[in-house]
C-alpha cells in the first residue's frame, strides 16, 4: 500500500466515523428541536443523556479529519478552504453554537427562560452544521465548488436527514422506558423512509446539472456502494420494526459508511475532481510516513479509551 | 475593513478568546483531581462539594474551549490557506498528535462528568488523571507549532518549493521547549490564581456560612498551584527573553523598545513609543545588556538592524511585554504574601484576600499580554523569514462580516459562561439536569 493511499484511508476513515457518530449527535439535536407529544421533556432528557458523555469525543473525529487533510494533503486543503470558505464558515458557526448551546442549556436547567432559548439554539445549529457540511461535500464532489447549486443544497438536505435517521435508530436503544422507545422507533422508521427518498434527489439533480459527477456515480464501485446503501436502508427499517435494535444500530452505521463509500468511490482517485488528485495534493513522503506512524501509535491509545467510554455509557443501562 | 486586518482581527480575537478556556482546560483538571483525591482520603464532605462545583465549571469551560479550538483549527485554513499550503506538510505532525491528545481528553472528560454513578469512586477519581495529562500534552503539541512559526526549521526551499521535509526536526524547532514550558505554566498560573480569586471573592463577600469550609479548601488548593507555578513561570520567562535576544533579536528589541543597536543598553519601562524612538520611559542603565548576556557592557541588537518593513508594531509589543512582566511581579508578591501568612498558620487578612481576588484578572491579563508579545512580535511574518502575513491570507471575500459575526458569538458565549459560572457558585444544584448528571455521593 502506498503512503498516499494509507494517508487517504486514515483521513476518510476519520471523516466516516465523524459522519456516523458526530452525525448521530447532530441528529439528536434535530430530534430535540422536534421533540413533541406527552413525553416531550422525557425525550429531551433522553437525548441529553445519550449525547452528553460522548459528543465531545465524537466531535474530535472532525478535528482529526481536518488535521489529517492539512497534514497529508495541504495543497487540496488550501484550495478547499479558499473556495468553500463560505459554507464551511457557516457550518463552523453551527458547530460552535451546537456545542456551546448543549452545555449551556444543561447547566442552566433550573432557569427556564435561558434553557428554552439555548434549547432552540441547540436544535437549530444541529441542523445548520450538517446541512452546510453536506453542502460543502456536494460542492467538492462536483469539483466546481458551486455550493449554492441545487445539487450541493440537495446533498445538504440529505445530510441532515441522514443525521436524524442515525440518531433516531441509536436513540431507540438508549432508553429503558418502552413508551419513549416507541417514540424514537416511529421516528426511526419514518426518517429511514425519508432518507431513502431524499437520497435519490442529489442523483436526479446530478443527472441534469452535473454530468461528470453523474457519470462517476454510475461507475461500478460507486454503483455497488449505492446499491448496498439502499439495501441497508430497507434492512434498517425491517430490523427496527421487529425491535431488533442492536442490529439496527449496526445496520444504520453500515448504511452511512456505504453512502460515503458511494461518494468516495465516485470521485476516486481525485480529492477534488478536476483540480486535485490524491497524489498531486499530497505532502512529502517523509510527512506522510510520520503521520501514519503517529496515527498508528495514537490508535493504540485511542481505541481502548473509546471502547471504555462506549462500554460505560452505551452498554446495557445499569439498574437504578 | 482592510482584508488582511479583518483576517488578523478574526484570528486574533479567536485566539484571545480560546486561550483563556484552553488554559483553564489544562489547569482545572489538576484542581479537581486534587480535591476529589482529598475527598477519597479524608471523606470530608467539603472536598466532595468542592470537586463537584469545580467539575461543573470544568464541564462548561471545557466545552466552550473545545468549540472555540475548533474555530481555530478551521480558521488556519479558512483565513490563511497560503500559509497552510506550505506549513501543513511541514508542521502537521504535532497537530496530528494533538488530535489524539484531544481525543483522550474528550473521552475521559465524558467519563468524568457523567461517570459519578457508573464508576467506582476510585475509578472515577483515576479517570481524572488522563484528562490532566492529555490537556497539558495537547497544549504542548500546539505550542510546538507556534515555536516553528517563530523559527521555521526541518525543510529546505528549492525554487520556491518545499523539499527535504523532516517532520520531527520541524516539531522540535529551537524554541519548542521553552515555549511549551511557558505555555503550560501559564495555564497553571491562570487556573491557580483564577480559582483562588473566586474563592477569595466569596470569602470577602461573606455569607454562605455552610460553604465556608469548602471555599477555604478551594482557596488553599488553588493558591498552592499558583504559588508553585508563578516563580517557575518567571524563571522560564527570563530564559525565553535571553533566547529571544540571541535567536529572535527583532522581537526582543521590540519587547524592550530598543531602536538603536548599542553597548550598555538600558532597560526601558513604559514610555511613549513613536515610529523610531521611545521617550519618557523609566530607564535602568546597562540593565538590558546585563539581562541579555550577563555582561553590562555587551552590545544588544536594536530594531535598526532590520528595514522598517520588517519591524513588528513596536508599541504594542513593548507595552504588552511590560504589562506581562508587571502583572507577573504583582502575582509573585501576592503568592509570597499568601505563603508567609499560611506558613504562620494565620487566617488570610482582608487586604491579602483583596490581592488574591485581583490576581485572577491579573493572571489572564498577563497571559493575553504574553500572547500579544509573541504574535505581534513575530510580525510582519506569519512564519518568520519564510512567509509574510500579508501573503498568507485567503482570497475569499467577506472576512469583515465574518469577523463581526464571530465577535458577536464570542461576546454571547463569554457572557453566558460568566452567568452560568456565577449560578454554580450560588445555586447548589445548578446544572444537575438529568439523573446521569446528578450522581450521588457514596
Amino acid at each position: 500500500m502506498t503512503l498516499v493511499l494509507g494517508a487517504a484511508l486514515v483521513t476518510l476513515g476519520a471523516l466516516a466515523l465523524y459522519a456516523v457518530f458526530g452525525g448521530a449527535d447532530f441528529g439528536g439535536g434535530v430530534w430535540d428541536l422536534l421533540a413533541s407529544g406527552p413525553r416531550r421533556d422525557a425525550q429531551r432528557d433522553a437525548i441529553s443523556d445519550a449525547i452528553g458523555p460522548v459528543w465531545e469525543s465524537n466531535h474530535v473525529w472532525l478535528i482529526f479529519a481536518l488535521v489529517a487533510l492539512f497534514t497529508c494533503f495541504p495543497f487540496a486543503y488550501a484550495d478547499i478552504a479558499t473556495y468553500l470558505n463560505a459554507p464551511l464558515t457557516i457550518a463552523l458557526g453551527g458547530i460552535v453554537l451546537r456545542g456551546a448551546a448543549f452545555v449551556f442549556r444543561n447547566y442552566a436547567s433550573d432557569a427556564t427562560a435561558a434553557t428554552r432559548t439555548w434549547t432552540i439554539v441547540f436544535g437549530a445549529s444541529s441542523i445548520i452544521a450538517p446541512f452546510f457540511l453536506g453542502d460543502a461535500a456536494g460542492a467538492l464532489a462536483t469539483g466546481d465548488y458551486a455550493w449554492t447549486s441545487p445539487f450541493a443544497l440537495s446533498v445538504g438536505v440529505f445530510a441532515v436527514a441522514l443525521c436524524a435517521q442515525v440518531a433516531a435508530v441509536f436513540l431507540v436503544r438508549e432508553e429503558a422506558d418502552p413508551a419513549l422507545r416507541d417514540d424514537f422507533r416511529r421516528r426511526a422508521v419514518r426518517t429511514t423512509a425519508a432518507v431513502w427518498i431524499l437520497g435519490l434527489l442529489p442523483a436526479l439533480l446530478a443527472r441534469n446539472s452535473e454530468p461528470a459527477f453523474f457519470a462517476a456515480l454510475t461507475s461500478p464501485a460507486a454503483l455497488i456502494a449505492i446499491a448496498v446503501a439502499m439495501l441497508l436502508g430497507i434492512v434498517v427499517m425491517i430490523l427496527i420494526a421487529r425491535h431488533n435494535d442492536t442490529r439496527a444500530r449496526i445496520a444504520v452505521g453500515a448504511q452511512v459508511l456505504a453512502v460515503l463509500g458511494g461518494w468516495f468511490g465516485a470521485q476516486s482517485p481525485s480529492l477534488v475532481p478536476g483540480r486535485w488528485t490524491l497524489d498531486a495534493a499530497a505532502a512529502s513522503p517523509a510527512m506522510l510516513q510520520a503521520f501514519l506512524i503517529a496515527a498508528a501509535g495514537g490508535a493504540l491509545v485511542l481505541i481502548p479509551s473509546l471502547l471504555l467510554l462506549f462500554a460505560v455509557f452505551k452498554g446495557p443501562a445499569p439498574s437504578r | 475593513m482592510d482584508h488582511v486586518i479583518a483576517a488578523r482581527a478574526q484570528m486574533g480575537t479567536s485566539l484571545a478568546f480560546h486561550i483563556v478556556f484552553a488554559a483553564l482546560g489544562v489547569g482545572l483538571p489538576l484542581l479537581v483531581f486534587v480535591a476529589e483525591g482529598l475527598w477519597l482520603r479524608t471523606k470530608r464532605r467539603a472536598y466532595y462539594d468542592l470537586a463537584r462545583a469545580w467539575t461543573k465549571g470544568m464541564a462548561i469551560l471545557f466545552a466552550v474551549g473545545a468549540v472555540s479550538g475548533t474555530i481555530l483549527a478551521f480558521e488556519l485554513g479558512l483565513l490563511w490557506p497560503q500559509f497552510m499550503k506550505y506549513a501543513g506538510g511541514i508542521i502537521g505532525l504535532p497537530f496530528s498528535l494533538e488530535g489524539f491528545a484531544f481525543f483522550i481528553e474528550a473521552i475521559f472528560i465524558g467519563l468524568y462528568l457523567y461517570g459519578w454513578d457508573r464508576l467506582s469512586p476510585r475509578a472515577h477519581w483515576l479517570s481524572g488523571l488522563p484528562i490532566l495529562i492529555s490537556g497539558a500534552v495537547s497544549a504542548g503539541f500546539v505550542t510546538t507549532a507556534n515555536a516553528w512559526m517563530n523559527m521555521p526549521t526541518g525543510f529546505r526551499l528549492e525554487n520556491g518549493k518545499v523539499v527535504d521535509v523532516q517532520p520531527l526536526v520541524a516539531m522540535f524547532s529551537p524554541p519548542w521547549l521553552v515555549e511549551v514550558l511557558h505555555t503550560t505554566l501559564a495555564a497553571y498560573v491562570v487556573t491557580g490564581f483564577g480559582a483562588a480569586a473566586i474563592c477569595a471573592w466569596a470569602l470577602l463577600r461573606g455569607g454562605a456560612d455552610e460553604r465556608r469550609e469548602q471555599i477555604r479548601a478551594g482557596l488553599t488548593i488553588a493558591m498552592i498551584v499558583a504559588t508553585v507555578a508563578i516563580p517557575l513561570q518567571i524563571i522560564v520567562g527570563d530564559v525565553i527573553a535571553r533566547f529571544d535576544a540571541d535567536n529572535e533579536p527583532v522581537k526582543f528589541a521590540a519587547m524592550e523598545a530598543l531602536f538603536r543597536t548599542q553597548r550598555e543598553a538600558p532597560v526601558t519601562i513604559g514610555g511613549i513609543v513613536t515610529a523610531d524612538s521611545v521617550r519618557y520611559g523609566i530607564q535602568i542603565p546597562r540593565a538590558l545588556s546585563y539581562l541579555a548576556t550577563f555582561d553590562p557592557h555587551a552590545e544588544v541588537k536594536g530594531l535598526d538592524r532590520v528595514a522598517a518593513d520588517d519591524r513588528p508594531p513596536v508599541a504594542v509589543v513593548h507595552y504588552s511585554f511590560d504589562t506581562m512582566v508587571g502583572s507577573a511581579s504583582l502575582m509573585l508578591l501576592i503568592a509570597f504574601g499568601w505563603m508567609v501568612v499560611t506558613l504562620r498558620r494565620r487566617p488570610a487578612p482582608r487586604v491579602l484576600l483583596i490581592g488574591i481576588a485581583l490576581s485572577g484578572p491579573l493572571a489572564v491579563i498577563a497571559m493575553e499580554a504574553g500572547w500579544f508579545v509573541t504574535e505581534f512580535g513575530r510580525q510582519p511574518w506569519i512564519a518568520r523569514g519564510l512567509l509574510r502575513t500579508t501573503s498568507a491570507v485567503t482570497i475569499a471575500p467577506g472576512l469583515d462580516v465574518q469577523f463581526y459575526a464571530f465577535s458577536v458569538v464570542y461576546v454571547i458565549l463569554a457572557a453566558t459562561c460568566w452567568w452560568l459560572l456565577r449560578r454554580i457558585g450560588t445555586h447548589e444544584h445548578a446544572g444537575e439536569h438529568t439523573t446521569l448528571e446528578r450522581g450521588t455521593p457514596t
